[in-house]
């Protein structure tokens, strides 16, 4: 317990940090927003202010990756395979409806944002029903061990993501303004990715674990982390004069209620159905866990997806297709959660029929 | 009794043994992966005031072996 109190504290301090030197406000840590940005420096989607490589998020698998080595929990598995990859996209599509990931979330409710508070009511949501979807009998298999080799995938690429930041060669998109503009100097980024990365593959951080275990469970254990990553950043944010209490004007943020509860309510359902939120999928996706790394790749389609075709929440609220984007997401996830009943439905009245 | 929950992801490992204890069926021995899923069963033990030995079952796993104090 206290040393998930210490690593949130630590994550909400560097989060602070960031945004001091450079990164977006109540955006220290957002892995939503930050693979949207890799999507964008990517030439994914053509959306100018973001687009960048943000370095964070390869310090975090990196940084993940090898302290799982040193702790011989590096290890290539697999075995869900598609699965992950639609609960990814699913992620993300709910992600940027609300503009943030459950990190940014509780950054955003540390900063004073009343819209975050609606948004960790629909996680809340989410994850009571992704609950029910495991009581239900919803089970995604097994993931078996793979062979060595897949489980470095992920870091190659991590590492290639670098050094096109480090290069910046001509076809990788670096904005000249918006948020994708605003970022911390890159070693700093990196850093504090890095660190980020070995305490939460140690502490196994995960923002939706903690809700829903203490749902499932009654165990608090993981909600520790939650509350010491609020507790620091609202420190951090009262001191440097960044509290900002209320619903209007905030920072990359809208105050359309229905689709910030909607859009997380989305995300929650999805973490829990995908075994963890989008910061612990980064996490295991560094241990060598494949189904990890397709729910990455997941989160990056959807985010290419998402401002390919207008999905995107924006400071003016949520254009049509982005609702109709996170309904359909929904209903996605309750086939996904819930659709082992029709099957079982199905059998027993072929056999009444027999 | 035996119970094979490697592979499984969270919060599965822990719903099982949770269902086994319930069901009586100690002494449980558990193979986990490491990582998440064997700590949180550990911990799980630990809080229902069960006795926890293990030992390595390769292949990055591990037998818990739960019995009751």
């Amino acid at each position: 317990m206290l040393f998930l109190i210490i690593v949130g504290v630590i994550i909400g301090a560097l989060a602070i940090l960031l945004t001091h030197l450079g990164n977006p406000a109540n955006m220290g840590f957002c892995i939503a927003c930050f693979l949207r940005d890799i999507a964008g420096g990517l030439g994914l989607h053509r959306a100018g202010v973001v687009q960048y490589l943000r370095p964070e998020i390869a310090g975090l698998g990196l940084g993940a990756m090898a302290v799982a080595w040193l702790k011989g929990e590096f290890r290539a598995r697999g075995g869900v395979g598609l699965l992950r990859f639609v609960l990814g996209f699913a992620m993300m599509i709910g992600a940027l409806v609300f503009l943030g990931c459950p990190l940014r979330m509780v950054l955003r409710l540390a900063g004073g944002d009343l819209n975050a508070l609606v948004g960790l009511l629909g996680f809340v949501c989410g994850i009571y029903v992704g609950v029910l979807a495991l009581k239900s009998g919803y089970n995604p298999g097994r993931a078996y061990p793979q062979p060595r080799g897949t489980a470095f995938i992920y870091p190659v690429v991590l590492a290639a993501l670098l050094a096109a930041v480090a290069l910046r060669p001509q076809f990788i998109f670096f904005s000249a303004e918006g948020p994708g503009s605003m970022a911390a100097p890159v070693l700093a980024s990196l850093g504090a990715g890095l660190v980020v990365g070995i305490l939460a593959q140690r502490s196994r951080l995960c923002l939706a674990g903690g809700i829903r275990d203490m749902i499932l469970i009654r165990d608090p254990h993981l909600l520790w982390g939650f509350t010491g990553i609020f507790a620091a950043a609202l420190i951090g944010n009262i001191a440097l004069g960044k509290f900002n209490l209320g619903f209007a004007n905030q920072p990359i943020a809208h105050t359309a209620h229905l689709w910030n509860f909607l859009g997380l309510a989305v995300v929650g359902f999805a973490a829990v159905l995908a075994g963890g939120c989008p910061l612990r999928q980064l996490i295991m996706a560094g241990e060598g866990d494949t189904d990890a790394v397709l729910t990455v790749l997941g989160m990056v389609a959807g985010a290419a997806f998402a401002h390919n075709f207008g999905l995107a929440g924006s400071a003016a609220g949520v254009a049509p297709a982005g609702r109709v984007a996170v309904l359909v997401a929904l209903a996605v996830l309750v086939l996904i959660g819930f659709g082992h009943r029709l099957q079982a439905k199905a059998r027993r009245s072929e056999k009444e029929v027999a | 009794m035996e119970l094979d929950v490697t592979g499984l992801s969270c919060p599965m490992p822990v719903v099982k043994v949770k269902e086994a204890i319930e069901a009586g069926k100690l002494p449980l021995q558990v193979k986990v992966s490491a990582g998440a899923p064997r700590d949180n069963v550990k911990r799980l033990a630990q809080k229902m005031g069960l006795a926890v030995a293990e030992k390595p079952a390769g292949a990055g796993a591990y037998w818990l072996e739960l019995n009751a104090r």
